[in-house]
């Protein structure tokens, strides 16, 4: 290992321009001569709009134009759609309701686009939007997930109960098998609560249209800037591809959200081109609040069979996912090819059957949120598994060592094939670090000062580096889930790396230059990453799921890989050897057993130079572009485990430990993995303990800002320790995992586990609000009283 | 329209401004200092930090109107050339960052602790300080470690140079 190599806690490159304010986020960005838009957006749940009458806004000061889903409609420009198909047990294909960027005839959900004002400054654009009459016939809302499928209510003509899809997983038969020669069963009732991701910088857009090229762009906050171009050309019909540049620069956070494409940024270009000008929007919290993304949102009755060896025998889950007024992008996948494959865990369980019922209701669409699925499969497992081990009186980390997977590779009864893994390793060291043999003590000293001490176990696996292409596609996504790299070495010696992949904080301007650096012997300033642009970067599918490593830098080995050669066969002709005669070694070409070496640097000198080429078998330049599509996807997997201390008269949960062992493969920057963690730890604590969003009866998001949905801040969270085990992932070429989801996946059983096993019983749902658990508190200590 | 005129990073600037415009928009969009950040609308997450009159204040909040007069100080006004200011330095050097759009605000305000709180910060003070700023990324344990780093490296700086701040 080098300095800079992989595996070293190299300082992150882009810091420097962080740390001094010199980041260029989209907000950050002022095109000349650009106008503002602002959303006029429904104030109600569900209503027929009967007429928009814009006549007063257009006459407003600085009023450039006001747009409805007439105007959109009457260019043609399509809906927003969901990339990935998903068939019922019937085989009928998912029911989806159209998605306009700007209502047709309809409202579905508050913060639904109704029109949109296009002014010369934002504040102009606000008063005049407030000028727009629209008449609504208000009808009935349906908010709750439990209940959408028994609404009188009708969200979407197509999907008359409701229902988008009745999809399964798994062997029924096998499973009812298992149950019937079980011991013990083991039921559970769960909710998984709605979040808002809330990247703290908001989403935002300019679109731009240059009439002398008939050429287009947008700047926007996005995951996956080629995706949002391609669905933006070929489904949404807004510019042809090529005549369209997506730019997503340095952008603040995503967790998922910003992933998908939006109705926003399909407004902004489509107006830029109706008004002549650059249009920008940038949303305000509020907006964020309503009509990003939301996450998660499931109702869960499962059930676990054992046997009399505490042996689990079958799993069975019956789930209702909650995908709001629309279908977001990828909102299909998520409650089903991304969360019951992972319902095994990481336990040997023979059958396992689950159910899951998409729905939509009248709430802003429900998309992946950081995990994606992965965390929902794992509350569900992770609660039943702590619970089944309460109920047989067996130790929660015993009674999970007794179940884990234990030879690899290992098919699952719900599609996955898990490559590699040491579950038990990950359990000793996390058993160790926390002290788990003192935790009596400390349980009996928090009692002495009357407070209520548990310890919550997690043990996560995750499906990531999503891909390979053929197993995406067979299940329903619409595209393709490899990554590209191209690899410039310019006459100098320095090296450029186009990635099809995105950083919005992960850090990838200092590990891809790592491998870069590592792989070809050259100082790690002398490497520059260039992602985010489709001008520079020909194609590509952005970051989330934790693909970025796995497959985006895959890639790049791969493109490297190419580099190498052909820098072998350029210094071949310049040493007038035989190219099988070059070694590649510490960035110098040499003749082996020879001293007879070039640099690397004068390699690529001569590749451009190329006056010492023989002939024409050997072309000049030094540029090379590879595309990667895995063979699996990788298996991350880890144990966490949290204490928590409750005040059982306030009902105040203090995280007195947070312990976390994670396998993620080969590590590139350890500094930069145990950072996600910490960063995804917090997220699912928040999950447990704080955050949730609600709709009151009538559709009104009660949480719609920082004053009322709560987030966790420093004083909620303690320090980490986090600790980690390797087993590299035999399926790709650098053997990474990814570790972007692992915490949040981790943390909410954790949480749960550990106050149920604080207060001594059960029924505490998330988020386990102070209020929630005093209330949990003041049952246990005196079962009638609270009733 | 009115007219402000205040020192910002140690220049005087004048501007007539529409009398709503808050002191944030100020810098962002009449001065294109875009370092400071708006991350909400309730002063709630801290992404706009800055220092007015030498003291930390959520920009979002304050109209430029009522910072007419003062001297603000922002991110763009920590590093003196390519030197960072310590808790810059301290931010880097500890990963106290990831996707870096809270950091700005959170630079500044950490600053503000150390200068009202002196250098020997332990973690529980700096968590109950740092209340006003949100960070979706990190998790804040580097932001912790980060702080209390730069509170002690702050301590070292020649007097002479605190004063110029
Ligand atoms: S933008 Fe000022 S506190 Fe959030
Ligand atoms: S680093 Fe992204 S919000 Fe703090």
């Amino acid at each position: 290992m080098t300095a800079t190599g992989i595996g070293a806690p190299v300082r992150r490159k882009e810091d420097q321009r962080f740390v001094t304010g010199q980041g260029r986020y989209v907000d950050d960005f002022n095109r000349p001569g650009q106008a503002y838009a602002y959303f006029l957006r429904s104030p109600h749940a569900h209503a027929a709009i009967r007429s928009i009458d814009t006549g007063a806004a257009r006459a407003m000061p600085g009023v450039l134009a006001v747009f409805t889903g007439e105007d959109l409609a009457a260019d043609k420009i399509g809906g927003l759609i969901c990339g990935w198909m998903i068939h019922s047990k019937d085989g009928s294909p998912m029911k989806a309701g159209p998605h306009p960027a700007l209502a047709q005839g309809k409202v579905r959900y508050v913060g639904d686009h109704v029109a949109v004002v296009i002014a010369e400054t934002l504040a102009q654009a606000k008063d005049a939007a407030e000028a727009i009459i629209v008449d609504y016939d208000v009808l009935p809302a349906v908010v709750d997930t439990a209940q959408a499928q028994k609404a009188p209510v009708q969200v979407h003509d197509v999907a008359p109960d409701n229902t988008v899809f009745s999809w399964h997983l798994g062997d029924k038969g096998a499973a009812e098998a298992a149950f019937a020669r079980a011991r013990h069963v083991t039921s559970i009732d769960l909710v998984n609560n709605r979040l808002v991701p809330n990247a703290i910088e908001p989403r935002a857009a300019i679109g731009e249209y240059d009439p002398g090229t008939d050429g287009y762009t947008l700047y926007t906050t996005s995951q996956n800037p080629h995706v949002a171009r391609l669905v933006l050309s070929a489904f949404i019909g807004i510019a042809p591809e090529h005549r369209l540049r997506v730019i997503a620069p340095d952008v603040g956070g995503g967790f998922g959200s910003k992933i998908f494409i939006y109705a926003e940024e399909t407004v902004c270009v489509w107006a830029a081109k109706k008004v002549r000008r650059p249009v920008k929007w940038t949303a305000d919290r509020t907006e964020a609040f309503l009509a990003d993304a939301h996450g998660r949102d499931h109702v869960t009755h499962a059930e676990m069979a054992t046997d009399e060896n505490g042996r689990i025998l079958g799993l069975r889950v019956r789930t209702t996912a909650n995908l709001g007024a629309y279908l977001s992008t990828f909102a299909s996948s998520v409650p089903t090819y991304l969360y019951a494959p992972l319902l095994s865990g990481q336990y040997d369980i023979p059958a396992i059957y689950c159910e899951v019922d998409g729905v939509y209701t009248n709430t802003a669409p429900v998309d992946a949120y950081r995990g994606a699925g992965r965390p929902e499969a794992t509350f569900v497992l992770e609660r039943l598994v702590e619970k089944t081990a309460r109920e047989l009186g067996q130790d929660p980390a015993e009674f999970r060592r007794r179940n884990y997977i234990r030879t690899f590779p290992h098919q699952t009864p719900v599609i996955m094939t898990y490559d590699t893994g040491d579950y038990e390793a990950s359990l000793d060291k996390a058993l160790e670090l926390a002290d788990y043999k003192g935790f009596p003590e400390r349980r009996r000293e928090s009692a002495r000062r009357g407070k209520l001490r548990g310890i919550g176990f997690s043990s996560y696996i995750e499906a990531c580096g999503i891909a390979p292409s053929q197993a995406v596609g067979s299940l329903g996504a619409g595209v393709g889930l490899w990554e590209s790299a191209e690899v410039r070495v310019n006459p100098t010696g320095s090296v450029e790396v186009l990635t099809g992949s995105h950083s919005h904080g992960q850090g990838h301007e200092t590990t891809f230059a790592q491998l870069v650096s590592d792989r070809l012997g050259i100082p790690i300033e002398q490497v520059s990453i260039v992602h985010g642009d489709t001008d520079k970067v020909q194609f590509g599918m952005g970051t989330y799921g934790s693909r970025s490593g796995a497959v985006g830098m895959s890639a790049i080995a791969k493109a490297l890989d190419k580099v190498i050669a052909k820098g072998k066969k350029v210094a071949a002709h310049v040493l007038e050897a035989s190219e099988n005669d070059i070694e590649f070694k510490d960035g110098k070409f040499a003749v082996a057993g020879t001293d007879r070496a070039l640099g690397f640097g004068e390699v690529a000198l001569q590749a451009y130079v190329a006056h010492k080429f023989s002939g024409q078998d050997l072309e000049p330049g030094l540029k090379e572009g590879a595309f990667y599509d895995p063979t699996n996807f990788t298996f991350p997997a880890g144990v966490h485990i949290c204490e928590v201390e409750i005040d059982p008269d306030t009902g105040v949960t203090t995280i007195e430990r947070w312990t976390a062992v994670d396998d993620f493969g080969v590590i590139i920057n350890p500094m930069i993995v145990e950072g996600q963690v910490h960063g995804g730890i917090a997220q699912g604590v928040g999950q447990a303990l704080l955050e949730g969003a609600v709709y009151d009866r009538d559709g009104q998001l009660v949480t719609a800002s920082y004053n009322d949905y709560c987030m966790p801040r420093a004083i909620d969270l303690p320090s980490f320790q986090v600790g980690m085990t390797v087993t590299p992932c035999p399926s790709n070429p650098l053997g990474i995992k990814g570790c972007g989801e692992a915490g949040a996946i981790a943390a909410p059983p954790a949480v749960i586990n550990a106050i149920t096993d604080a207060l001594g019983h059960e029924d505490i749902s998330m988020p386990a609000t102070s209020q929630a658990v005093w209330r949990a508190a003041q049952k246990a200590r005196m079962p009638m009283a609270a009733e | 329209m009115t007219t402000v005129s205040m020192t910002v990073n140690g220049q005087s600037v004048t501007a007539d401004v529409d009398p709503r415009t808050l002191l944030v928009q100020f810098l962002r969009e009449h001065l294109r200092l875009t370092g400071t950040h708006v991350g909400c609308d309730t002063s709630q997450c801290g992404a706009c930090v800055v220092h007015l009159n030498d003291q930390a204040v959520k920009s979002c909040t304050v109209l430029a109107m009522q910072a007419d007069g003062g001297s603000v100080i922002t991110i763009e006004g920590l590093a003196q050339g390519s030197e960072l200011h310590p808790m810059q330095a301290a931010f880097r050097e500890h990963h106290g960052l990831q996707c870096g759009f809270c950091t700005p605000g959170m630079i500044m305000s950490a600053i503000d602790i150390v200068n009202r709180k002196g250098a020997a910060l332990d973690e529980k003070t700096i968590r109950a300080e740092l209340d006003g700023n949100l960070c979706r990324c990190t998790g804040y344990h580097n932001i912790v470690k980060a702080i209390a780093a730069g509170a002690r490296a702050m301590s070292q700086v020649p007097a002479a140079r605190q004063a110029a701040e």
